[in-house]
């Protein structure tokens, strides 16, 4: 099966029937939950945080992030970025929670030291490999990415980033620019070996410079970091979880939609 | 986009980035707009000692808002003792029992939370950049030459 990577850039790819077709798949929407709780679940957040979703699309993750209830340490407040425009116009007709910019990961971030308590990417990572052009490669996207990522979070902040890496040197490239550009990093696999095997880069700004403890410590988590390999761990679908979950606060009023005049019209940001 | 977004977004450019001009990014042209949004006394409390207070302040007089004092309040200033009144009751994220938000807590949510800028434009006041604003989403898509 050919990646999109290799097909055509990001913002090219996700055109608008592509975003469309990507937001209203319900097994893509599934698997995107789940891998967004288990992200969420690695961040340990324990009070209502700030926090980035790296390739944000059309919201997706970051409503995962918007519904944690008070009782789990929710809700989260979200700033997330993607470079489709189409992407992000699926996420304005859908009135995602939060906020939205148009950014090429690739080129850095354009946040002040210490914004964010945390940060979450979910199946965007692997885009960063491919250069955009000639005059950039996919260690100087990377490097540029990591290393404003480390800034923006605060000390102690933690970042997890599923991504899908095309083959072990991939995984390694990315992995070794979050450690140059100062993270605590550790590799966890759901499925390992499977064809389903989920890849979490789990990152921690200034804290320890070794988190195998930290995903070790977590049930159901393997640990591959170079070391052992295991037998992989089941993430079990948490859809109809997330939809109780959002129904039940949704009923209470307490996911207040934004009102506003645009609802339900269709998008087009022509920038 | 929130107001409070706006108070950690910096100009994006590499030669602006060790520029303390390039903080903050000044509204032109904004249109405002508000939109109701659960209130979490919680989250402004865990997000008030990384406010940048100044730039604040100065974002509010650019946009001709009334304005906020001239100290950063400390979280303590988000509560006060009391039953959590009725019109509180929907409130998001854990707070302490016996107490309730005060009116400063409102009115922070009020203005970082639920008002945003639609449309304009963002300017760097170190390299001039316009970061354009539609729809809420601020476009920080930089020509490969500045990045
Ligand atoms: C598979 S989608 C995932 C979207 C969302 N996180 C979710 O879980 O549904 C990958 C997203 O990454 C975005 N992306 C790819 N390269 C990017 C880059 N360099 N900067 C920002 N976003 C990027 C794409 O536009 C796309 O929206
Ligand atoms: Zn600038």
């Amino acid at each position: 099966m050919s990646r999109p990577e290799d097909i055509l850039p990001p913002d090219l790819y996700y055109n608008e029937p592509t975003s469309k077709k990507y937001t209203t798949n319900s097994r893509i929407r599934t698997i995107q939950a789940s891998m967004t709780h288990r992200a969420l679940s690695l961040l340990s957040l324990t009070t209502p945080s700030l926090v980035l979703d790296i390739g944000a699309g059309s919201g997706l993750s970051g409503q995962i992030l918007s519904s944690v209830p008070t009782s789990a340490g929710g809700p989260h407040t979200w700033i997330g970025l993607d470079i489709s425009a189409s992407m992000l116009a699926v996420a304005l007709e859908r009135e995602v929670e939060g906020d939205l910019l148009l950014a090429d990961a690739g080129q850095g971030l354009g946040f002040r030291a210490g914004t964010f308590d945390a940060a979450i990417s979910i199946s965007a990572v692997q885009w960063l490999c491919n250069a955009e052009s000639s005059e950039e490669t996919a260690p100087q996207r990377l490097k540029r990415f990591f290393d404003s990522l480390y800034v923006s979070l605060k000390r102690g902040g933690r970042a997890v980033c599923q991504f899908y890496p095309r083959d072990e040197r991939q995984k390694k490239m990315v992995a070794d620019a979050a450690i140059r550009a100062g993270f605590g990093a550790g590799l966890l696999e759901d499925g390992a070996g499977t064809k389903g095997v989920k890849v979490y880069l789990v990152l921690t700004a200034g804290e320890t410079g070794d988190i195998t403890g930290v995903v070790e410590g977590m049930e159901g988590v393997e640990v591959d970091d170079h070391r052992k390999k295991r037998q992989k761990g089941e993430v079990a679908s948490r859809k109809d979880d997330i939809l109780r979950r959002k129904a039940r606060l949704e009923r209470k009023g307490k996911v207040v939609k934004a009102t506003s005049k645009y609802t339900g019209r269709k998008r087009k940001i022509a920038f | 986009m929130k107001l409070l977004t706006l108070n950690f977004l910096t100009c994006a450019r590499k030669a602006c980035k060790p520029l303390p001009t390039s903080f903050p990014l000044h509204p032109a042209d904004a249109t405002l707009a508000t939109t109701e949004t659960a209130f979490s006394p919680a989250f402004l409390r865990n997000i008030l000692p990384r406010l940048d207070w100044p730039a604040l302040k100065g974002l509010c007089d650019e946009l001709g808002l009334p304005g906020v004092g001239d100290e950063a309040p400390g979280p303590e200033a988000l509560f006060e003792d009391g039953e959590l009144p009725e019109s509180d009751e929907d409130i998001v994220g854990e707070i302490e029992a016996g107490k309730r938000p005060t009116k400063l807590a409102h009115d922070l949510h009020q203005l970082l939370v639920e008002t945003v800028m639609l449309e304009g434009k963002l300017v760097c006041a170190s390299c001039g950049h316009e970061y354009a604003v539609k729809e809420g989403i601020a476009n920080f898509l930089l020509p490969s030459h500045l990045v």
